[in-house]
């Protein structure tokens, strides 16, 4: 048995966009031990509901996280629109989950690019990335912003997408698929990259299911979990089966979210087919009161948004559960007996968002 | 000792940004806009680093890790505030755990605002921080020709 050391990792780390600090607890090469410490990012946005208007919120609650905020900004609508009884337009539900994916889609491709910049295939990142960009285009076209977009309100969309730029999103969404399915294969059939990921930080069924895990980290061990399923936005109408792989190691979770991208292309093509016409937002009148729960599948996983409201124009309470939060667990089991070189792939592999679990 | 002036490396660090700026400081180095070609590298290190890119706003927590990694990078250095909330804490200036923008820490030479900043306007910052670098380089300069000169100046009486 070797020396007990304790290694620091993060807040300010290469592999790490964002700032989480990590004491790894290593005897030789071997970690035994990780112990999280969050906090750095910390801005107590939720409080900011009694100083800014539940319709006001929208902004704030977007600003969650640039990432998925798109996501976000839907999850808080639906819990306000929810608590009010809002019934939104069917062409809102449509668009909304055309832009849903569309995010998915952005934060798929980003996290690939993440995850071969940490195992040090600097080409394969900058060939994600560039694919990244065209979905950025479309957002820019469809809503003016690139990351952040305040489409999103209470009662509906601020925004309408006419039926010409939908067929050229259709357009560009199948260029991405044919450009994806090149740098699929090297994900999944390049061997250095298979010895990266192939069972490494195996997580099980059951490990997934006691610690909670969710989102893809949960699906790759087989758990098939998504909030998709329980009925939000479009996708019971769209025909929407969660991606499932069963091995529960980095590689798996990599295959998950690469079909994740070519199912949100899919669904999104569906969804342009469907899409009927009429109008984009409903008036909202009065205050929010009393409360609700809607639950959302973020890019990460289960988002749960919580309103409440006592028939003023400020909230009472807003809570979102995010989750990274909740994977958090899961990495730390997978962390421990891992390889000290295998930490950032670790860390990676479950997609870690700081900003939206600490907000 | 001649210095490189076009090909600054940067060194990135998210305060309490939401993610938004981060990823755009990122795209910036990536094949749309492709500051790497310029030499431009995004290093993990503040010793290695010239311009420091902070993004989001400043906490208790986080402040010592600003203060820090600007301490480390050597001189002349730029310190330039990505996004909003990295000017002035923007849309989570009332947020009680957010102190402020990156100034309150350390001294800031470029402000990009926009929430998110645009790839393009982060560009144009650090290539207008790449001015303020130079002269920060030719002010150091002056002062070691001066200090040198003194130097020589003392010996000479010696003799």
């Amino acid at each position: 048995m070797g020396k007990r050391t304790i290694i620091p990792f993060g807040p300010q780390h290469p592999v790490l966009p964002e700032p989480v600090h990590l004491d790894l607890v290593i005897e030789d090469e071997r970690v035994v031990e990780a112990i999280p410490s969050i906090g750095y990012i910390h801005r107590g946005l939720e409080k900011l509901v009694e100083k800014k208007e539940y319709t006001e919120m929208v902004y704030v609650i977007e600003r969650i996280c640039g990432i998925c905020s798109f996501g976000h900004g839907w999850g808080y609508c639906a819990a306000v629109e929810g608590a009010m009884d809002i019934k939104v337009p069917e062409r809102a539900e449509y668009l909304r989950t055309i832009w849903h994916e569309l995010g998915r889609m952005h934060s798929h491709l980003l996290w690939l690019g993440l995850l071969a910049d940490g195992f040090g295939f600097e080409s394969l990142f900058m060939h994600c990335w560039r694919i990244r960009e065209t979905v950025l285009d479309i957002f820019e076209e469809t809503t003016g912003g690139r990351v952040i977009f305040s489409v999103c309100k209470v009662g509906g969309l601020r925004k309408d997408v006419d039926a010409k730029t939908l067929e050229k999103m259709s357009g560009l969404l199948n260029g991405i698929k044919k450009e994806l399915q090149e740098l699929t294969d090297v994900f999944l059939e390049d061997r250095s990259v298979k010895n990266r990921l192939c069972g490494v930080g195996v997580l099980s069924k059951e490990e997934a299911e006691e610690l909670g895990a969710v989102g893809p980290m949960a699906r790759a061990s087989g758990v098939a979990q998504d909030m998709r399923m329980a009925g939000h936005g479009k996708y019971l109408e769209l025909g929407f089966e969660p991606v499932v792989e069963t091995d529960g190691d980095c590689y798996a979770r990599c295959k998950v979210r690469l079909r994740e991208v070519f199912q949100s292309i899919d669904l999104i093509n569906k969804a342009i087919d469907e899409i009927p016409e009429g109008d984009i937002a409903v008036p909202v009148k009065g205050n929010v009161d009393g409360e609700f729960i809607t639950r959302m599948e973020q890019p990460r996983g289960e988002a749960i948004y919580y309103a409440k409201g006592q028939g003023t124009k400020f909230l009472e309470r807003m809570r979102v559960r995010t989750p990274t939060n909740a994977n958090i667990p899961a990495m730390v089991k997978t962390l421990q007996g891992c390889d000290l070189a295998d930490v950032p792939m670790l860390v990676l592999t479950i997609d870690p968002c700081i900003s939206c679990t600490e907000r | 000792m001649s210095y490189v002036t076009k090909s600054p490396w940067i060194i990135h660090y998210d305060g309490s940004s939401c993610n938004g700026c981060d990823i755009e400081v990122l795209a910036c180095l990536t094949p749309m806009y492709d500051v790497e070609r310029f030499g431009i590298i995004n290093t993990g290190n503040p010793k290695h680093a010239d311009v420091f890119l902070v993004t989001g706003s400043v906490n208790e927590q986080n402040k010592g890790v600003v203060q820090q990694i600007y301490e480390q990078m050597p001189e002349p250095k730029v310190v330039v505030a990505i996004g909003i909330c990295a000017c002035s804490g923007g849309v989570f200036r009332d947020c009680y755990n957010v102190m402020g923008g990156i100034d309150t820490v350390i001294p800031v030479d470029c402000y990009v605002p926009g929430c998110a900043a645009r790839p393009e306007a982060i560009i144009d910052a650090v290539v207008k921080g790449l001015g303020v670098l130079a002269e920060k380089r030719a002010a150091m300069e002056a002062k070691e020709d001066k200090a040198e000169l003194a130097a020589e100046t003392e010996g000479k009486q010696d003799e």
